[in-house]
């Protein structure tokens, strides 16, 4: 089978996406009281710090389909920002504003560039 | 007589008989999905409870029926069959299913959180919150299983069958991760259907 030495983007992007799930929930799990956002912040931190590895890591990869990961993740990409758009829009029309507004703009963007990551290489990586 | 030679034809590489996806999305369930997507937005925009409770029964009904059929019964007959004959079911099913999941997924989350909402389940309150906290935990593990593993196996094995010449065994490969990580949700599902008959009981 077609399986080459390559970075470990795949558990990277699955790590990433918990810690943001993860801020997601304990955000989630105070309505309507203000949550502590520490924890969340602290997550987000990390789920950021995973993914700005994974972008890095799968850049310095010479021998790969990137037009093929292009053309998955783009269109990918097309769809989550068109979702991502359609949830801001919702956190904007119930009224969160703030720290929680920004918590949750930074998951939508962690999803937004996770999700067509994961799908892009999962296809690319078998060119 | 002719003197010219004439070559035989050479063989060709043959491509296995195997159906091609003509895209990797089906085109021509967009215009559906479009309409459940609108109307889901009207249920929601509107905020009647029986608009979102159709959408939330009918989506999480056919998500969770679908996810324990592929997972604990389609699962294992197809890991049984020849690997020509799961590329071949793998060709034919597979673009189905990646308008089908996420439309049912997002009719189903999209409504049940806006019920949450209108009934004040979302409130620290209300005295069942942990299985509201639960069941949000069941669904962040399952779209993690969903966008990380299923979707872009589901989405290679797709690309795959395009090629001239598709790699059986790889795709065979492929749908063995995609129908273990069915079967996972689908195991999962089972703690959304406990979550979801205890919240009105």
């Amino acid at each position: 089978m077609n399986e080459r030495r390559l970075p470990p983007v795949q558990q990277l992007g699955v790590v990433s996406m918990i810690l943001t799930i993860v801020s997601v929930i304990w955000l989630a799990s105070y309505i309507p009281k203000h949550p502590p956002l520490t924890v969340s912040v602290v997550l987000m931190i990390l789920a950021g710090v995973v993914m700005a590895t994974n972008l890095t890591m799968l850049s310095r990869v010479q021998e790969f389909a990137w037009p093929t990961f292009r053309a998955v993740a783009g269109w990918t990409l097309v769809a989550y920002i068109v979702i991502a758009g359609m949830l801001e829009f919702v956190f904007l029309y119930d009224h969160v504003r703030g720290a929680v507004l920004l918590l949750m703009t930074l998951s939508l963007v962690s999803f937004a560039v996770n999700v067509p990551l994961l799908l892009g290489f999962g296809v690319a990586r078998y060119q | 007589m002719d003197s010219t030679a004439v070559a035989p034809p050479v063989a060709a590489a043959t491509r296995p008989a195997l159906p091609i996806p003509a895209s990797i999305v089906p085109l021509r369930g967009l215009p559906v999905v479009g309409v459940v997507i609108a109307a889901l937005i009207a249920a929601i925009a509107t905020n009647k409870p029986w608009a979102l409770n159709f959408f939330h029964v009918a989506g999480g009904g056919a998500w969770t029926a679908l996810d324990l059929f592929l997972g604990l019964i389609l699962g294992p007959v197809v890991r049984s069959l020849a690997p020509p004959a799961r590329a071949e079911f793998t060709a034919r099913y597979m673009p189905k299913m990646l308008l089908i999941m996420p439309t049912l997924v997002t009719m189903t989350l999209g409504s049940g959180f806006q019920l949450a909402r209108h009934f004040d389940f979302l409130n620290t309150a209300y005295p069942r919150h942990g299985y509201i906290v639960a069941s949000m935990i069941v669904v962040g593990v399952m779209a993690v299983i969903a966008l990380g593993v299923l979707q872009p196996a589901g989405v290679a094995v797709l690309y795959e069958l395009r090629k001239p010449q598709p790699n059986v065994e790889l795709v065979g490969h492929l749908m063995k991760r995609y129908m273990y990580s069915a079967g996972i949700t689908g195991v999962m599902q089972v703690a959304t259907l406990v979550i979801m008959t205890r919240l009105p009981t």
